[in-house]
């Protein structure tokens, strides 16, 4: 009985922490698909968060904050240097890079002996928690709402409807679409790091294609008119295949699927409602 | 040595160039990324491995037919996925994000039925002999692989140059509304534009196969990276530019496997991509029209 009991928390606790890892994920998609750009590299950014982090711990021992930090500095390095030539160009140039980035992240992850090779790393000590993940969760959260009723928000909001208008209206494209982007690196990052070390084994294929298809499809199933939407989007999609059983084995053609239905039909997803701007009237 | 590199350069050259040629073909007349195209290599390859199996095709056979195959299934893919959003004036990225979930739908579905175990042609199907040539060894299938690829590209360029249909496809990247208002049935050249590109994707996932001898649906993924880097390389919509990059990648890629590491060999193709985007984000010749914000 107390071994039942013990499986069930088991399972119950990473699905708790899958919740507030995949909810940080959604906001880091969020944050670029805000200004109408697309990235498809928020799973290697993860990926560079999780083997930056775990190295840390694992070769160095350094201290858990400073690890916290490097995973997150990693992969906005990685997004300046994928950023700063695509983000001049159109939207697809962008999209097509990060697909790239992680295609060849995950090569090279495969084929290093300091990252594991096709095995990964294992025996990374539990150094977050329900807390840690949770606070990251509810701070970026609480981080968005306060930008998106700012004057940064409404320039985001207009460089989503029509980009040329905003930046005749003297947004700063270059700089806002750069901060986006390095902004959801970090996230990613982070949300790697922290999922790293909560389940103690990382492999090159948790950051593949897969799972930044399925990030796209958090954001794109609770929509993107709010950052709610996207965390809404990750914990249903998180939690629908534990619940529906039989979905399970086909959770990946599921998630595929609810993106073809968002853009197709439901191009504002379940979460429609906007965030309203302080000093709307201005 | 270098001989033996270049000529394995050239052959993995061929089949890059003819892969990204139907990608580059789709961006270049129907505007849309279509990220599918992955699938229809792994499709193509999947195909051909069934009919050579089970009904004994020759290889000569198997390939025209499965690429014919998938060449409809793009054309349904398209009719089902890009038409709705077409018809809407959706911005592109909407197109690249709807074909990018079908892609996870159909490689999981795929997977779901088949799994992901690598296949083999069966061994009557593949000629085992070679040819050398002084120390380079070229191979029956690898002749067939650069052969074919040479037909399909001068047919394709025959057919844009020299066919009023070729002057169809052409008035439609231009300009869909006025190749309409010209007289051009839009819909029927789309999907012939679709149908080419599905054959052009799955005959170099054949050709893959058959020279790597390992099938498995994901195949189509890893070298959708290959498929990027050529067609940002040689200029997004580019033809000629799609023809030159794939050469390149593959000979670069070539003698990095015999003078460097074989583990780089992968990582050619994106230092590649970034590179052009760096200083030449136009690509190669520099005809693709790149449009800032």
């Amino acid at each position: 009985m107390y071994e039942f009991l013990d499986d069930f928390l088991f399972s119950y606790q990473s699905l708790i922490y899958a919740l507030g890892i995949n909810g940080l994920l959604a906001l880091s998609m969020y944050v670029v698909l805000a200004i109408g750009q697309l990235s498809l590299g928020q799973a290697a950014f993860m990926g560079l968060g999780a083997y930056t982090s775990a190295l840390l711990t694992l070769k160095l021992g350094a201290p858990f904050p400073l690890v916290l930090l490097a995973s997150m500095a990693v992969p906005a390095v990685a997004a300046l240097i994928i950023g700063a030539p695509t983000l001049r160009l159109s939207g697809v140039y962008l999209a097509l890079a990060t697909i790239g980035l992680g295609e060849v992240l995950r090569i090279a992850f495969v084929n290093s002996e300091l990252t594991g090779g096709a095995l990964g790393l294992s025996g990374i000590p539990e150094k977050a928690g329900y807390t840690l993940i949770f606070s990251c969760l509810a701070l970026a959260l609480i981080a968005f709402v306060l930008v998106s009723r700012s004057r940064i928000g409404r320039a985001m909001e207009a460089m989503r409807e029509d980009e040329i208008a905003a930046g005749m209206l003297g947004v700063h494209l270059p700089r806002y679409r750069m901060s986006a982007l390095v902004a959801s690196a970090m996230l990613a990052g982070l949300a790697g790091a922290l999922n790293a070390h909560v389940s103690s084994f990382i492999s090159p294929n948790d950051y593949g294609f897969d799972a930044a298809v399925t990030i796209l499809s958090y954001a794109l199933l609770g929509g993107i008119g709010s950052p709610f939407g996207p965390v809404v989007g990750a914990i249903i999609l998180t939690l629908l295949p534990e619940v529906l059983r039989p979905l399970h084995d086909f959770r990946l053609v599921f998630n595929g699927l609810i993106i073809v239905i968002a853009v197709l039909f439901m191009p504002h997803g379940l979460v429609p409602w906007r965030i309203r701007r302080t000093g709307a009237r201005a | 040595m270098l001989a033996q590199q270049l000529v394995n350069g050239i052959i993995s050259g061929a089949t890059y160039a003819l892969f990204a040629l139907g990608f580059t073909l789709m961006f270049g007349v129907l505007n849309v990324v279509n990220l599918t195209y992955g699938v229809y290599f792994s499709t193509g390859a999947l195909i051909a491995l069934y009919a050579t199996r089970h009904f004994v095709a020759p290889i000569l056979i198997a390939l025209p037919l499965a690429a014919i195959a998938t060449g409809l299934i793009a054309v349904v893919i398209d009719g089902l996925l890009l038409t709705p959003l077409r018809r809407k004036k959706a911005p592109e990225l909407a197109s690249l994000m709807v074909t990018l979930g079908a892609t996870l739908l159909l490689y999981s579905l795929m997977t779901a039925f088949i799994g992901t175990d690598i296949q083999r042609f069966p061994p009557a199907a593949i000629d085992p002999s070679a040819i050398e040539i002084g120390t380079v060894r070229v191979s029956r299938s690898q002749m067939l692989i650069v052969g074919t690829a040479f037909v399909m590209v001068v047919l394709l360029l025959a057919l844009m140059r020299g066919t009023r249909l070729g002057l169809a496809i052409r008035a439609l990247a231009e300009n869909p509304d006025v190749a309409r208002l010209m007289g051009v049935d839009v819909t029927l050249v789309t999907f012939f534009v679709s149908f080419v590109s599905g054959t052009l994707g799955a005959a170099a996932g054949i050709l893959i196969g058959l020279n790597y001898n390992a099938i498995q649906p994901y195949m189509g993924e890893a070298m959708m990276l290959k498929g990027f880097a050529v067609i940002i390389i040689g200029g997004l919509g580019d033809i000629r530019g799609a023809l030159i990059a794939g050469l390149i990648l593959g000979l670069l890629e070539g003698l990095t496997a015999g003078y460097v590491t074989s583990t780089l060999k992968d990582a050619v193709g994106f230092l590649l991509l970034v590179l052009t985007l760096w200083f030449r984000p136009v690509g190669l010749f520099g005809r693709a029209a790149i449009k800032r914000a």
